[in-house]
């Protein structure tokens, strides 16, 4: 495989290629070079299934040029480093540039640039040795506590674990230039149990910027192993309208769905039913959705966005009103405002919106409260299907839970849909959970909206 | 074999000119692939694989009426692959190079502890076995500025049409692949993949109320085939048509009813519901709902479900898989029999049949699993008027969004984007927000009527498994399906 490459190279392939757009003919430019180390294990039962590894790079230019209205812009990307590739890149960029349309709101920022680079924690040095037999020794210890759990974990998909180092340096044509490490490291098991004909499966994850923040193998394992166990026997219902409580792995979810409706992109395209929400009430009062790019040790935590913007704390819903639009540079133009920190970038095409760090500020009241309290409801505990209507809010998904009656969780469902339009939902919530878990970068406490369509017998 | 003469030298001169490709930009010859897969065999491995690739894709799009941005990506890189048991190693690097080559196989091969006495391998290269997407200009080689003018061209005619869309987004995707695998027993196999898409999405606005219309296609051809204006036209007719419809739409209702699905995309049914589940390494593990259900009855009399990597020119189609097997026409269910699954190579060796072409992986930098190529449901005798005519009361899915499954439990559900309540067999008021949902191993034993009509989607699915995305293609006539639960929020 190809060998590392250090810092400093890296920045020096970064110059090089803005020095190259700018000879080529371009009067704006930026360079994103990401490069990745990552490997990957899986076990399933008492086997190895595979093991991964990987370095990979990437270079993504990007070259305005002057039309006549505006600039011009392209994207380039590849994985050839060398200095004549790099050149033959910046040349192809400016050249595709041209073929495009002049956009008044086209360009690259002018400020904002991150000057402070607090360590945000995003990699500890001693995890970059980590062998791949000690992750392979995570993966068995978690597939081996999800078997011993109950005699009916007798097969699984398997147990899976993961390490990627990355460095990432960002520089533009106005002299900024600067670089981030990171990591990420996570586990996963997925189990079946099997009872007479009825086969379920589940999963549960950890995962972390250190090693150091995993949470033990075994307890992935047999928490994953429980989860599977206890959709035995699960059925249908009849179809009716309940409250619902999404648990703290299928509510983030509908944080994600509602974030997609405040990117500025679907904005200014009047794409998001929110479009002209700005200041409203559009939740309940319980409800305050932030995003921060700055978490010490956050998984979506970075110094700054793919634009090299400082990344910040942005209240999006404070008490259920709408505070902010998710913005990067181009889609805080088109629509007066100033970028929110929030470009998201690979190599290969133009910045586009993104979170960071999402999460719903917790309440008052513990998931187990929260179910004593429903009468007749459902706790949702997996969602499939990709029925979200961003731009009326629509909302159709199949489910799986459990169903509650007096208080108390009486079976597990399966093979339902539930039901209704984010708009309306977001007022319908009623009670927030206390139980705040990272697992990735968005994170829910249990969220429970007062009556939603079920589908089912 | 129905296969001119023509087809097979055209078939000869694009795997030649792949391996052309690789040997003159990368210098891999005969003599350093057999090299590269030696360091993989000095441990004692069942199979070692080496796939090399190199792939450009533009995509240039369009909103506000002018294309704002062009994309071009350059991929390029090498896997390298050992089997030892149920054991896989794999390592892969974006160098293209022999040195690359080497060093992954030094990594991949570590899964396997004892030296080996294998013998050094002999290269060869079987005879290929169809051509099924030669293109004369690369599709990635058309001037942007042509994509660049086709998009406004796009944008002028849809917004002509009707006053009520106010916003068009429109794209043209263009992919062009050189794919060359080399295996340890020798064989070399190589090819070239041209892939096309265009995408036109339309917002109606009529006072307050917005909706979406989309319409995509696309395949394995070059992209005069899509500029034909009648072609795509159609499409944004399409898009136009389908955004004023859900203007009117009313929610769905909740419940239990008889469906019947309309000819093509709706066949991503039959992908969600069995396809996944039909898929080797899930049956081989056992977590599958249809393991050991081979021989079983699985679908009504009169269900015939194939898998099809040989058709001419579909998105899903390929001459050989990524592992270098040829593809084919595999039957999954034949008159409702369950009798076939869908392999990869160390799939079917541990289950001890043969590969059916289903290798397939998203790029270099993925691992094979076995996957679908065109899954669709082979044509009944039945009217489709006649078929809508037999619901009293129930619901007529014509276009659907996306779905999923969860292969164990066998539950599937997609998404309806245009739906119609049937009363008293006729077509009603159009609906929104539908999802369906069902249990994969009985959905299509309750198929009551199957159409004449059988036809293949309009070649834009990507398929998600284990994190890789990889295009298919689907069809289906028109069915009727008794008593599917139907998602809505009209209780």
């Amino acid at each position: 495989m190809s060998q590392t490459i250090d810092a400093t190279t890296m920045e020096t392939v970064v110059t090089h290629a803005l020095e190259s757009a700018k000879l080529a003919g371009a009067s704006q430019c930026d360079v994103l070079l990401v490069e990745g180390n990552d490997r990957e294990v899986r076990v399933r039962g008492d086997e190895v299934e595979f093991v991964k590894q990987a370095q990979e790079r990437g270079l993504g230019i990007r070259t305005l040029v002057a039309g006549k209205d505006g600039l011009q812009t392209a994207v380039v990307s590849t994985s050839d480093l060398a200095p004549d590739a790099v050149e033959r890149m910046a040349q192809e960029a400016v050249a595709l540039a041209r073929a495009t349309a002049p956009d008044p709101f086209a360009g690259i920022p002018e400020d904002g640039f991150a000057t402070e680079l607090p360590d945000l924690g995003l990699f500890d040095e001693s995890d970059f040795g980590v062998s791949l037999d000690a992750r392979i020794e995570d993966a068995k210890r978690a597939e081996a506590a999800a078997r011993a759990t109950d005699k009916r974990i007798d097969n699984s998909q398997g147990s899976q674990a993961s390490s990627g180092f990355a460095r990432i340096v960002y520089g533009n044509h106005h002299g900024f230039l600067s670089s981030y490490q990171s990591a990420s490291h996570g586990l996963f098991s997925e189990p079946l149990a099997r009872d007479g004909d009825s086969m379920q499966r589940d999963y549960w994850m950890t995962a972390g910027r250190r090693l150091s923040d995993l949470d033990d193998p075994a307890i992935v394992g047999r928490k994953a192993a429980n989860r599977a166990l206890r959709r035995l026997g699960a059925k249908r219902v009849a179809t009716c309208v309940v409250p619902v409580l999404f648990d703290g792995l299928t509510a983030p979810s509908l944080i994600g769905q509602l974030t997609s409706c405040l990117s500025g992109y679907s904005i200014y395209r009047e794409s998001s039913f929110l479009a002209d929400k700005m200041g409203e009430m559009i939740a309940s009062s319980n409800v305050t959705i932030i995003d921060d790019g700055r978490l010490q040790g956050g998984l979506g935590s970075k110094p700054f966005d793919g634009e090299g913007q400082q990344t910040r704390r942005n209240v999006l819903l404070e008490d259920g009103q709408l505070k902010s639009w998710l913005l990067d540079h181009y889609s805080a133009k088109k629509l007066g405002l100033t970028s929110t920190g929030s470009a998201s970038r690979g190599t290969g095409s133009a910045p586009h919106v993104g979170t960071t760090n999402l999460w719903l500020e917790p309440g008052e009241k513990t998931l187990d409260e929260l179910i004593a309290e429903i009468d007749r409801g459902l706790l949702v505990t997996e969602l499939i299907g990709m029925g979200f209507n961003p731009t009326t809010g629509d909302y159709s998904r199949g489910a799986a839970g459990l169903w509650i009656e007096n208080g108390e969780i009486v079976h597990p469902v399966e093979e339902i849909t539930i039901a209704g339009n984010l708009g309306e939902m977001l007022k319908q919530i009623d009670r927030v959970g206390s139980e705040l878990v990272w697992r990735g970068r968005t994170a829910s406490p249990p969220v429970r909206i007062s009556q939603m369509t079920i589908a089912g017998e | 074999m129905s296969q001119s003469d023509n087809t097979t030298e055209a078939t000869e001169a694009t795997s030649d000119r792949a391996l052309e490709f690789f040997q003159d930009r990368f210098d891999l010859d005969d003599r350093s692939l057999a090299t590269a897969l030696d360091t993989a065999l000095e441990r004692n491995v069942d199979y070692a694989d080496l796939y090399f690739e190199y792939t450009t894709t533009d995509s240039v799009s369009l909103e506000e009426g002018i294309v704002k941005s062009g994309d071009r990506h350059l991929e390029q890189g090498v896997g390298v692959r050992a089997i030892r048991g149920e054991r896989q190693g794999y390592a892969h690097s974006d160098d293209l190079s022999l040195d690359s080559a080497k060093l992954a196989a030094g990594t991949a091969r570590a899964i396997a502890d004892e030296a080996s006495t294998q013998s050094p391998v002999a290269i060869h290269s079987p005879a290929p076995s169809h051509d099924l997407y030669p293109v004369d200009v690369a599709p990635t080689d058309v001037p942007v500025a042509t994509k660049v003018d086709w998009l406004g061209e796009i944008d002028r005619y849809a917004r002509a049409k009707d006053p009520r869309i106010t916003q068009v987004m429109a794209s043209i995707v263009s992919q062009y692949k050189h794919m060359l695998v080399v295996a340890s027993d020798g064989t070399r196999v190589a090819d070239i993949l041209p892939l096309v898409r265009i995408n036109i999405q339309v917002m109606a606005t009529d006072g307050t109320s917005r909706e979406i219309g989309y319409q995509g296609a696309g395949g394995r051809y070059d992209l005069e085939t899509l500029r034909d204006p009648a072609r795509w036209q159609a499409l944004a007719d399409e898009a136009i048509r389908s955004a004023l419809l859900n203007l009117e739409a009313k929610p769905c209702p909740a419940g239990s009813m008889d469906v019947v699905l309309g000819p093509g995309w709706p066949g991503i049914l039959l992908h969600e519901a069995i396809g996944h589940g039909l898929e080797g390494d899930f049956n081989r593990k056992k977590t599958s709902a249809f393991s050991d259900k081979l021989g079983q009855r699985v679908a009504a009399e009169g269900v015939t479900v194939v898998d099809d990597g040989t058709l001419p020119g579909r998105r899903g189609s390929l001459n050989v898989d990524d592992e270098g097997t040829p593809t084919r026409r595999n039957v999954l269910i034949e008159n409702g029999i369950l009798v076939g699954y869908m392999q990869d190579r160390l799939n079917a060796d541990l289950m001890g049949v043969a590969p059916t072409g289903n290798g397939r992986r998203e790029s270099y930098a993925h691992l094979p699993l076995p996957r679908m190529t065109n899954t669709f449901m082979l044509a009944g005798q039945d009217d489709p008027e006649e078929i809508l005519k037999s619901v009293d009361n129930g619901l007529y899915a014509v276009s659907f969004g996306g779905g999923q499954v969860d292969i164990t439990s066998g539950k599937f559900v997609f998404s309806a984007s245009e739906a119609y309540l049937i009363e008293n067999g006729q077509i009603g008021a159009p609906v929104k927000g539908a999802t369906l949902i069902g249990n994969g191993p009985d959905v299509l034993t309750r198929v009551s009527h199957i159409g004449h009509d059988l036809e293949l989607d309009q070649g834009v699915g990507t398929c998600g498994k284990d994190g890789q995305g990889v295009p298919v293609g689907v069809g289906l006539p028109t069915i009727r399906i008794d008593g599917l639960t139907v998602g809505g929020t009209e209780g």
